[in-house]
């Protein structure tokens, strides 16, 4: 197995004062190239700040990433981010979101006019380019949450991180943007990195989902394989005996055996 | 449209045969006339009621200024005192005789030097202020003191350092409105949210890129707060000032008109400070609300 993205037995201790928290505790993964993997957890075990460990946002207080065999500790445009509330920048328009990550990612490499024609495209990947002069608090927030996308995937990251992209969504339009990232996936073949708390959208879209334990010290419970073939169609699914399976054995972690223990 | 619903082994599944009534909407646009007359209307809603007001107190004052022997001249008689300068405010006798819009205008370029000065310096400082921890407690309690120092205590010590009138009110109307620019910049900068901060991490901009397009977009809500106290703090304290430094501008205007009993003239004075108070007001107002169109969060 390739290891291509590698988190190496991190720990993650909040100080505040004398009191310490252990949010995370010895987490360790190897994520392959390719490979879409989502974190599911109840809420407040510390997948968040899993992710930005990953994304260089937070340090940890022990362990590290490697992305392609390099130690990563500070934030940048190989690790991007699709945040839970699309953090578009209000003052620009879609295009000028997506133009700023792209203006400086490819400062070097990418003529103007290069770097113009590439922002559209991967609007066009999104399906958002007939929007590109709105401004955010002109667009719905599943079309928010496109353009974050769109803005992730033009600064063409090693490792795509979503941390709950779908959460604030409604469920007809969490669909719909959870089938553009499947075709995303397929057509481009990033690396994904998902924080979820809803099972059937793991199940939907991951190679492997990752269980964590309550928090606090949170640790890696169970690894979970989806062998189910891509292209996924939401439908067919719905009576497929692997996927329930799957369903089945994800809700008896986190119903069962890791129940979220209310105010703890 | 009539799409029959499909059973799901329920009997009671009301029949979907019937199609809704669609209801042609004609799209109507009110004739132009019409569209006047509304505007108009909302024109006079807003522009009647403090005339009548003004009406209503210049009466009151018309009536108990009128008796013989009235400290302060009635309105009818401010009018005839001061028709001259109302009607010609450009002449220019030399020295301090000069009509109303040259003493206006060296007060407002007065103003115009010193807050612009103090805009640069406040927003510079509320940047430092707001960004560094450190520099807020060094700084922020300097602030707090120098602040409640009335802007006339200053003019003393900026005679004595700069030897002329002229800096010196510059420098009072300078030290009076940077305060609020540098608290409410210090605020809006601090307030910045942490999302945007993770996406410039992300995007990997440099400190002076940070500063242009996160930082100040993000802050100008707050920055124009600040610069809008500060305007009417200045126009306040120029007034002050030129009284006590002399020359030309408005305030010296009013402390001359009064020296020479010329009550109707400090009167009309009073009128046009106002006046151009509430337009700088407004002016500031305007230019921040152009400036932070969809800065508001979402």
């Amino acid at each position: 197995m390739t290891a291509y993205l590698k988190l190496d037995h991190i720990d993650k201790i909040f100080t505040r004062g004398n009191a310490s928290t252990e949010v995370l505790k010895d987490i360790s993964l190897t994520i392959e190239k390719g490979e879409y993997v989502s974190i599911i957890g109840h809420s407040g075990c510390g997948k968040s700040t899993l992710l930005n460990i990953i994304a260089g946002l937070t340090v940890a207080t022990t362990g590290g990433v490697l992305l392609e065999n390099r130690e990563v500790n500070s934030p940048g445009p190989d690790r991007a981010v699709v945040f839970q509330n699309h953090s578009l920048l209000p003052w620009l328009t879609v295009y000028e979101n997506v133009r700023l990550g792209v203006d400086k990612v490819f400062a070097k490499t990418k003529k103007r006019a290069e770097r113009d024609a590439w922002v559209m495209h991967n609007l066009n990947l999104v399906q958002m380019a007939h929007a590109k002069d709105k401004r955010p608090s002109e667009i719905s927030g599943g079309m928010k949450q496109r353009v974050g996308i769109a803005r992730a995937l033009a600064m063409e990251p090693k490792v795509l991180l979503l941390d709950e992209p779908f959460g604030a969504l409604d469920a007809l339009t969490r669909a719909h943007l959870q089938d553009s990232v499947m075709a995303l996936h397929q057509k481009l073949g990033n690396t994904i990195l998902m924080i979820t708390h809803d099972v059937d959208e793991a199940v939907l879209l991951s190679d492997r989902i990752v269980m964590m334990t309550n928090g606090p010290s949170a640790r890696i419970g169970e690894v979970l394989e989806v062998p189910l073939a891509r292209p996924r169609k939401r439908l067919e699914l719905a009576t497929n005996a692997t996927y329930l399976k799957c369903r089945q054995r994800v809700l008896e972690f986190l119903y069962e055996r890791h129940r979220f223990v209310e105010a703890a | 449209m009539n799409m029959p619903a499909t059973k799901i082994e329920v009997e009671t599944a009301a029949p979907a045969s019937v199609a809704a009534p669609v209801v042609a909407m004609t799209p109507k646009r009110p004739p132009r006339t019409e569209a006047y007359a509304r505007m108009a209307r909302e024109t006079a809603v807003r522009v009647i009621p403090p005339l009548v007001v003004v009406a209503l107190l210049a009466l009151i004052w018309e009536l108990v200024c009128r008796r013989a022997g009235s400290a302060l001249p009635p309105p009818s008689k401010v009018f005839k005192d001061t028709k001259e300068l109302i009607f010609d405010p450009f002449f220019d006798h030399g020295g301090i005789d000069k009509g109303l819009f040259w003493h206006l205008s060296a007060s407002l370029q007065r103003v115009a030097f010193g807050y612009s000065l103090s805009a640069i310096a406040g927003i510079a400082l509320g940047v430092l202020v707001g960004q560094s921890v450190w520099a807020m407690r060094g700084l922020d309690p300097l602030f707090q003191v120098l602040r409640t120092i009335p802007p006339l205590a200053w003019l003393p010590l900026s005679l004595a350092a700069f030897r002329d009138g002229q800096p010196s009110a510059i420098f009072v109307i300078f030290i009076t409105s940077v305060w609020p620019i540098i608290i409410n910049t210090a605020v809006g900068v601090r307030n910045i949210p942490q999302d945007y901060r993770n996406v410039a991490a992300v995007v990997q901009l440099n400190p002076l890129e940070f500063f242009s397009k996160i930082m100040i977009p993000a802050a100008a809500p707050y920055i124009f707060t600040g610069l809008r106290i500060g305007i009417g703090l200045s126009w306040l304290a120029i007034v002050a000032a030129e009284m006590l430094i002399g020359g030309v501008g408005i305030g010296f205007f009013i402390w001359d008109a009064w020296n020479s009993s010329h009550i109707s003239e400090i009167i009309l004075a009073l009128f046009y400070v106002g006046i151009i108070g509430f337009v700088l007001d407004r002016l500031i107002a305007g230019a921040g609300k152009i400036v932070t169109r969809g800065t508001a969060p979402n």
